[in-house]
């Protein structure tokens, strides 16, 4: 029999999101239990890598009003105004809870915290800590939840089902990653904290962990994912790495540039009108993408295509080491480009999924005891684009609000039988006992991801239509076949990242199914969908969101209604 | 390809199913002239050998998890440019941890000295969120900034000899961090750290080596932060005799 540990509340996944739930938890109730489950130590979470900043009103000359309506239009009239209203007025309370946290924000020359300008937002409401945001706020999370013993984390375990019995969620089967061991770990609540899956998609500044586990887990009890066909391509990624290059370096003052040293955002008409730069990124990355057509791309030998400048040049040395020093580094490392002299080559790479877990205000999924927060969950403040620089706050305040639901609820809870769930866990470690090098056909994990990538690039790219998209979805059945006929070499019990990799995969599939589904389903364009056979945005017929189940059959799609109020949908110009 | 060219990638293998002592394994691959080491690593994994066993996520030099020996001296993998070696490059785990399996070490320990410094802001009161923030000037920030910079990828354990001798020393990136939070404006938790860092394995066992901030992928001076918290801790401990013998 596996192992069976209890907790109150069992999260899943450690980054911005896991954490600020899991203090949420203990400070709400400071005799609960959580179980911290990361596949990874935590601080090696996806949240690390974010470097711009965190949204939240702080000056005089903004107000809650304006981040709203920037945020609504931001999503296209995708977002839900109800959780967008609250999501502003309680940013600010988080960004100061995380600054009495330690996190070491730039500051104004009188000890404030110091905000700039980002994408798509009316004024500097983007707080920021040089051009490692992500870095810091993960740290100080992390380093903060060492303080409570009540908080027990399991590093490295790697969930592989969430236990289900008579349509309540009561904890997780995870492989403990060093014993090759299956347990159960039970709680009255499962909040899903895993992040997005960016690695269903070749070029990505995501890093390799970003699988889409949550999302996965979810989909496969018959939760349905929502609004997954909005995935969004960030302007500014190193070509060949897709390294992220912050938004941060327009928030300053960067230009983009093309092959005839135009800047081509303020010479042309792509929509952004005069915020040029500062333009949101759905926008942007298709402005790129258009240059690069129109034969003003940047042309250099090899396999990494075409790409745009990101100019930094006249910022200066000092405003470069002062607010982008990690820019710099990785433009030197990455690139072998030094900003202060040269311009940084830069193309659009996938970057966020605004789909995810289909969650309510708090945080609940629609099946009982299931939540979800952050990038993994789908709690509609995103719409169909995201502004840089809420998805860190989005972690903090949906985040907390999930842990502190998580724990009213888990209290009146009736008990669920304990045996049908450790015998779930049971079942699950006999599968991966299984897998471990198990032969099957003549397909290898690197060739099946390796097609995945092609497919989902092809399919569900910056540009889309209707006949690439429909071969995505057909390609993705067909894929379904070759992993099934993956052999695995590795039959260690120890660490075995075989294994590992080999459900990731499954989860990737999985998410990627739901990408397509929803993208074929919306002949429209909306944010983040451009559709070149569907140009405009049609709110008569799809000012809803997208919903996909899987079902024994396959899988289902529905839709739901989007939640205005204040702001009627309008046409989208800046 | 012009640029194509093999390498021969030595690579530590341990399973503890299976092995008694680590052995080495050799790979002959072809690298490009960009490659990290990790690449390499990568390429082995997905086209070689799938049994191979490595950590690694953000590539981009800020999750911290792909530090290894490489050529005898500890690197970020991902950062380390795999042009700068001939043609046999040694990779093997961090020195001075258990190993797990393959390039894999054990953390644990590594996170119980990081939780004894008290990693988080000691408050003199609870202050509620809606007092807002804290001011700090940029030069109170410049204080404890750099060492707020640790990736916390254990290279600096890994190259320290004092580590080696004595496994209870906290160790360079523990002891930066705790001086960090010492440092801040924001915290009133020194006196409790101090304790800690004048105990036994404390930064009084710092033979200032400076190997830490020599092999440090983030320029974070570990070295530099010690001699600072030791310093500290004389004045500290002087300024509590004098006091202690006042009260008599």
């Amino acid at each position: 029999m596996v192992d069976v540990v209890r907790h109150d509340v069992v999260i899943v996944g450690g980054g911005g999101a896991g954490l600020r739930a899991a203090i949420a938890v203990v400070e709400a109730d400071p005799t609960a239990s959580v179980a911290l489950v990361s596949k990874v130590y935590p601080m090696r979470s996806h949240t690390v890598s974010a470097e711009g900043g965190a949204a939240a009103v702080a000056r005089a000359d903004d107000s809650l009003e304006m981040h709203g309506y920037d945020t609504v239009k931001g999503s296209d009239f995708l977002g839900d105004q109800d959780v967008i209203q609250y999501f502003v007025e309680e940013a600010p309370k988080e960004l100061s809870q995380l600054e009495r946290w330690g996190c070491p924000f730039s500051r104004n020359e009188d000890g404030t915290v110091s905000t700039r300008a980002f994408g798509g937002m009316t004024t500097k409401r983007t707080w920021y800590a040089t051009d490692k945001i992500g870095f810091h706020m993960l740290h100080a999370l992390f380093q903060t939840s060492m303080k409570y013993d009540n908080i027990v984390r399991l590093d490295e375990h790697f969930v592989t089902k969430l236990l289900v019995e008579d349509g309540q969620c009561g904890g997780v089967a995870a492989l403990d990653v060093r014993t090759g061991e299956m347990k159960a770990i039970l709680g009255r609540s499962v909040i899903l904290c895993t992040g997005g899956g960016g690695k269903v998609w070749p070029f990505t500044t995501n890093g390799n962990i970003k699988t889409g586990d949550g999302m996965a887990l979810a989909y496969r009890e018959g939760v349905p994912l929502k609004d997954m066909e909005f995935v969004q391509y960030h302007p500014t990624g190193l070509p060949g790495t897709g390294i992220l290059i912050t938004e941060a370096t327009r928030g300053e003052g960067g230009y983009l540039i093309n092959s005839e040293g135009e800047r081509f955002l303020t010479t042309r008409d792509y929509g952004v009108g005069t915020k040029a730069e500062l333009g949101p990124r759905d926008m942007i990355s298709r402005a790129i993408m258009l240059e690069v057509r129109a034969g003003r791309g940047i042309k250099v030998p090899g396999k990494v295509g075409e790409y745009a400048h990101l100019d930094l040049r006249h910022l200066g040395e000092e405003i470069i080491d002062s607010r982008l020093p990690f820019v710099r580094e990785l433009s030197r490392t990455y690139a072998n480009v030094d900003p202060v002299h040269e311009p940084i080559p830069i193309r659009p790479v996938l970057h966020y999924m605004m789909g995810g877990v289909d969650v309510d205000i708090d945080g609940k999924a629609n099946l009982d005891g299931l939540y979800a927060a952050g990038e993994t969950a789908c709690v509609s403040l995103n719409g169909a684009n995201r502004l840089g620089s809420n998805s860190l706050t989005e972690c903090l305040v949906f985040g907390a609000r999930a842990g502190q639901h998580a724990i009213a609820q888990s209290k009146d809870t009736s008990e669920i039988a304990e045996s049908k769930l450790v015998a779930q866990a049971d079942a699950e470690g006999g599968r991966i006992a299984d897998l471990r090098g198990k032969k099957a056909g003549s397909e290898t994990i690197s060739g099946v991801r390796e097609t995945l990538n092609d497919i989902m690039e092809e399919g569900t790219g910056v540009y889309r239509d209707q006949t690439r998209m429909a071969k995505a979805v057909t390609d993705l059945a067909a894929l379904r076949a070759r992993y099934d006929a993956i052999s695995l070499s590795d039959t260690s019990k120890v660490f075995n990242t075989e294994i590992l990799a080999m459900m990731e995969l499954r989860n990737l599939l999985d998410v990627a199914e739901t990408v397509a589904t929803g993208a074929v389903n919306r002949k429209e364009s909306r944010g983040a969908h451009a559709c070149e056979d569907f140009p405009d945005r049609d709110d008569e017929n799809y000012l809803h969101h997208s919903l996909v189940y899987r079902e024994e059959s396959g899988t289902r799609f529905d839709t739901k209604p989007v939640t205005l109020g204040k702001w009627e949908p309008v046409l989208r110009s800046y | 390809m012009a640029n194509q060219q093999t390498k021969t990638i030595v690579v530590t293998r341990f399973d503890p199913d299976v092995d008694e002592v680590p052995k080495t394994q050799e790979y002959e691959i072809p690298v490009e002239a960009d490659w990290k080491v990790l690449d390499a690593l990568n390429y082995i994994k997905d086209h070689v050998d799938p049994t191979l066993s490595h950590r690694w996520s953000c590539r981009m030099a800020v999750c911290g998890s792909c530090g290894m020996n490489v050529n005898g001296v500890p690197k970020l993998t991902c950062k380390q440019a795999l042009s700068d070696y001939g043609d046999r490059v040694e990779v093997q785990p961090l020195a001075n941890f258990p190993v797990v399996r393959d390039l894999v070490v054990e953390v644990d320990g590594f996170m119980e000295k990081f939780k004894k410094v008290k990693p988080w802001i000691i408050e003199a009161k609870e202050a509620a969120v809606t007092e807002g923030t804290n001011r700090q000037s940029h030069a109170e920030l410049m204080d404890f900034k750099q060492f707020s910079m640790c990736i916390n990828c254990m290279l600096c354990y890994s190259a320290c000899p004092v580590v080696s001798n004595e496994p209870d020393f906290l160790g360079p990136a523990a002891i930066a961090l705790g001086h960090r939070y010492n440092q801040d404006t924001r915290d009133h938790g020194s006196a409790e750290r101090n304790e800690i860092f004048r105990d036994d394995g404390g930064v009084f066992s710092c033979s200032y080596a400076n190997e830490c901030a020599e092999v440090c992928p983030k320029s974070v001076d570990p070295s530099g932060g010690i001699q600072q918290a030791k310093l500290n801790n004389v004045l500290d401990w002087a300024q509590g005799f004098v006091v202690r013998r006042g009260e008599n």
